[in-house]
């Protein structure tokens, strides 16, 4: 489903990825993990396109297409999801209108018909429950207000509404506490199927206790310096980055 | 919705076509001739044409005001033609004998004049060029007691009331626009609603300049009597032009005891090109009066179009307990300027006003609100709000706040809140991410940003005030 080869990327002049490749298949859950600079963020923001970041080298494929061509709408339309780690606020528009509006471009996209809004709210209905999120939410202003909680669990719902083939948390997990932890996590496993696939950057292990990931990454200093199971991700709660960053360092 | 924006936000400006119809227009210049031509053609009484002689007299030994934060050429007034008529070989009886060419413009505008209307709920006046060619509803409403006319109509049937109340809140002299205005206003649309009658439906006006070379001087006088109610649209378009065009209107409200006159506008005059060739001057004097206690007047805007705007919808607020309200929209884009706001006169006791100004800039547009709050010394516990925000697209743009406060009494409260705010990459990002376009995006955040606005039009208004407000910010993001 995604194949990223020696990425490379910068903000500025400063590189921040440094040759990545990672093969990400469908009904995969990959976590990205590593400490604060080695580049987590910035790797789920390259691959949801944000213009703020410039890939110097490598290439990312997309269900065989050249990801790094494509606009960050088409991306999204292509059934690219990024849940953000700081959820941005838009005064004035419902969460409603919003994600019926995202919807329908994906809708429309897939060459689907559009929904109005009786009937999304039926679509609605079953999405909300998934994040133990009541309907008020639908008519205040997008993360207007929300909780650090309620706006996660809003990218959830997004996450859930949208249907993604390829969902990226990023830091989900940051600012939460264990019972919203825990209602993320399952709106997420909810939605694990065979034919779309996770990619999770967090920092610490403890969300991947709910969402168990079949491959773990570490990443530092813009390179993945270790691979494995589940278990790495063990290990790394138990004796901290150290031990791998300083390897790379040297 | 939101594929009628994104439709319409790959469109030009659709109004900018002209229609081929012979039209009397009398030749370009000004002098006292000129007005005793128009008000001859008219058929107006001597009254009126004294009053018209009176303000151009007056306009005459006025200079042309350069104090709004706006540029443009010197205007000679002597080039314009201040008359353009749609020739008709006889008086129109009903609608029925309208010129067709005409009936499809309006169509094409979305603005059926033909009683399918009525579905809708909306009556019209529509105004081309000068003078008014049709007014759907006129019989349903008259059985309420209801006058909705043209001007030079309410002139014929009713000289007492506009004789009453015409130059009562903007006088002749008032300013330099608002003189030449009344000098050679041509039609526009006269409203009476009588004692304790609410108006059970909207009140449409659509304005539309067609031939070259003229200018659009339109007057419209809304009367609310004691205890009633009305709302009012007004709309305007106008073929795309090279040169400038200028519309110079004047629209006198006057709300009587316990009566409430709300006037919304959606103004799409011609904007002119991307290099700022051609659109509409629209220099207009809009006033309301609460003379009577209890009286209430709102005033909504929202203002896409036009070269250069220059306007400030205001309310006197004499009856005690009155109240007066502006909600305002204003966007440029491309070389569009605009210096807009109000201004609240408290002069009763206990009088409110509430003031909420969105100015949204993009590209080289340049965007001011300007507003005044006066509070008289006998205005006890008078009480302003103002809310004035600003919203950039790009950094090419310019928003600039005008308050000027004056308080008289130190019993009044009045607040001011102001914020500028740009829109983020980040959010955009967001909502691309979401899988819209950035088109769609900036669409989103400034409807968004617009919607205490937008909350307070006609439901069928706002959602064209929206569309509006997507076509103009068109190409205002890379």
């Amino acid at each position: 489903m995604l194949e990223i080869k020696n990425l490379h990327a910068s903000v500025g002049d400063k590189p921040i990825l440094r040759g990545i490749s990672l093969t990400v298949n469908a009904g995969e859950v990959h976590a990205v993990m590593g400490p604060n600079g080695s580049g987590k963020s910035t790797l789920a923001q390259v691959l949801a396109g944000h213009p703020a970041y410039e890939v110097t080298a490598g290439e990312v494929y997309y269900e065989g297409e050249n990801l790094l061509e494509l606009d960050a709408e088409v991306r999204a339309q292509k059934g690219v999801f990024m849940a953000f780690q700081y959820p941005i606020e838009i005064p004035g528009v419902t969460n409603a209108y919003f994600l019926r509006s995202a919807y329908n471009e994906i809708r429309k996209a897939r060459g689907e018909d559009e929904v109005d809004p009786m009937d999304f709210l039926d679509v609605m209905e079953e999405k909300l429950q998934l994040v133990h999120m009541s309907d008020d939410m639908l008519q205040r202003s997008v993360n207007m207000g929300f909780s650090g909680g309620e706006k996660k669990r809003n990218e959830i719902l997004q996450m859930a509404v949208l249907d993604p083939k390829l969902a990226i948390l990023d830091e989900t997990d940051s600012g939460l506490d264990i019972d919203a932890l825990r209602v993320v996590a399952e709106g997420v496993n909810a939605m694990r199927r065979p034919d779309n696939a996770t990619i999770v950057v967090t920092h610490y292990q403890r969300l991947l206790n709910y969402i168990v990931p079949d491959f773990v990454h570490v990443l530092a200093g813009g390179r993945i310096v270790r691979s494995g199971g589940k278990e790495l991700a063990l290990e790394l709660e138990a004796k901290g980055y150290d031990w791998l960053t300083e390897t790379t360092a040297a | 919705m939101s594929s009628s924006i994104e439709t319409l936000i790959n469109k030009e400006y659709q109004a900018g076509f002209e229609t081929d119809i012979e039209a009397d227009t009398i030749a370009a210049g000004l002098t006292e001739e000129t007005v005793r031509i128009i008000s001859a053609k008219k058929h107006e009484p001597e009254w009126l044409l004294d009053w018209r002689l009176k303000a151009f007299r007056r306009w005459q030994t006025m200079t042309e005001p350069h104090w709004p934060n706006v540029t443009y050429g010197p205007i000679d007034y002597q080039a314009i033609s201040y008359y353009s008529a749609p020739k008709t070989k006889k008086p129109l009886g009903s609608l029925d004998e309208v010129d067709p060419k005409l009936l499809e413009t309006y169509a094409k505008l979305g603005i059926p004049l033909t009683e399918q209307k009525f579905l809708a709920g909306v009556a019209v006046d529509a105004v081309f060029d000068s003078v008014s060619v049709g007014t759907t509803y006129k019989e349903e409403l008259a059985k309420l007691g209801i006058i909705f006319c043209s001007f030079g109509e309410a002139v014929r049937e009713h000289p007492e009331l506009v004789r009453k109340y015409l130059g009562s809140v903007v006088p002749y002299s008032d300013n330099f626009f608002a003189s030449l205005n009344s000098a050679v206003f041509s039609d526009g649309s006269f409203v009476y609603v009588p004692k304790g009658v609410r108006c059970p439906m909207e009140l449409s006006t659509y304005f539309r300049i067609n031939a070259s070379g003229t200018g659009q001087f339109e007057r419209t006088l809304i009367v609310a009597d004691e205890g009633a109610y009305v709302s009012y649209l007004e709309g305007c378009t106008a073929p795309k032009r090279d040169e400038n065009q200028l519309h110079a209107a004047v629209v006198e409200l006057v709300a009587l005891e316990n009566a409430t006159v709300k006037y919304s506008t959606v103004q799409n005059w011609y904007a002119g090109d991307a290099e700022g060739n051609g659109g509409v001057y629209n220099f207009v004097t809009k006033r309301g009066k609460c003379a009577g206690r209890k009286s209430k007047i709102s005033w909504t805007q929202v203002e896409t179009g036009s070269a250069i705007t220059w306007k400030y919808p205001s309310v006197i607020l004499q009856g005690d307990d009155s109240v007066g309200e502006f909600y305002s929209v204003a966007v440029v884009n491309g070389k569009q300027q605009a210096d807009t706001g109000t201004k609240m006169i408290h002069i009763g006791k206990n009088t409110k006003s509430n003031i909420v100004s969105k100015g949204i800039s993009a590209g080289q547009g340049n965007n001011s609100y300007r507003g005044q709050v006066k509070v008289l010394p006998k205005a006890d516990g008078a009480r302003n709000y103002t809310q004035c925000d600003s919203m950039l697209v790009g950094n090419r743009c310019g928003a600039h706040t005008f308050p000027y406060i004056e308080v008289g009494n130190n019993t009044a409260t009045v607040e001011h809140e102001a914020s500028t705010s740009k829109i983020g990459e980040d959010q955009i990002f967001y909502l691309k991410q979401r899988g819209l376009s950035a088109e769609q995006a900036v669409s989103m955040i400034v409807s968004g940003f617009c919607r205490e606005v937008f909350k307070e039009l006609p439901m069928e208004f706002a959602l064209e005030a929206q569309q509006l407000l997507g076509i103009t910010l068109e190409g205002s993001v890379g």
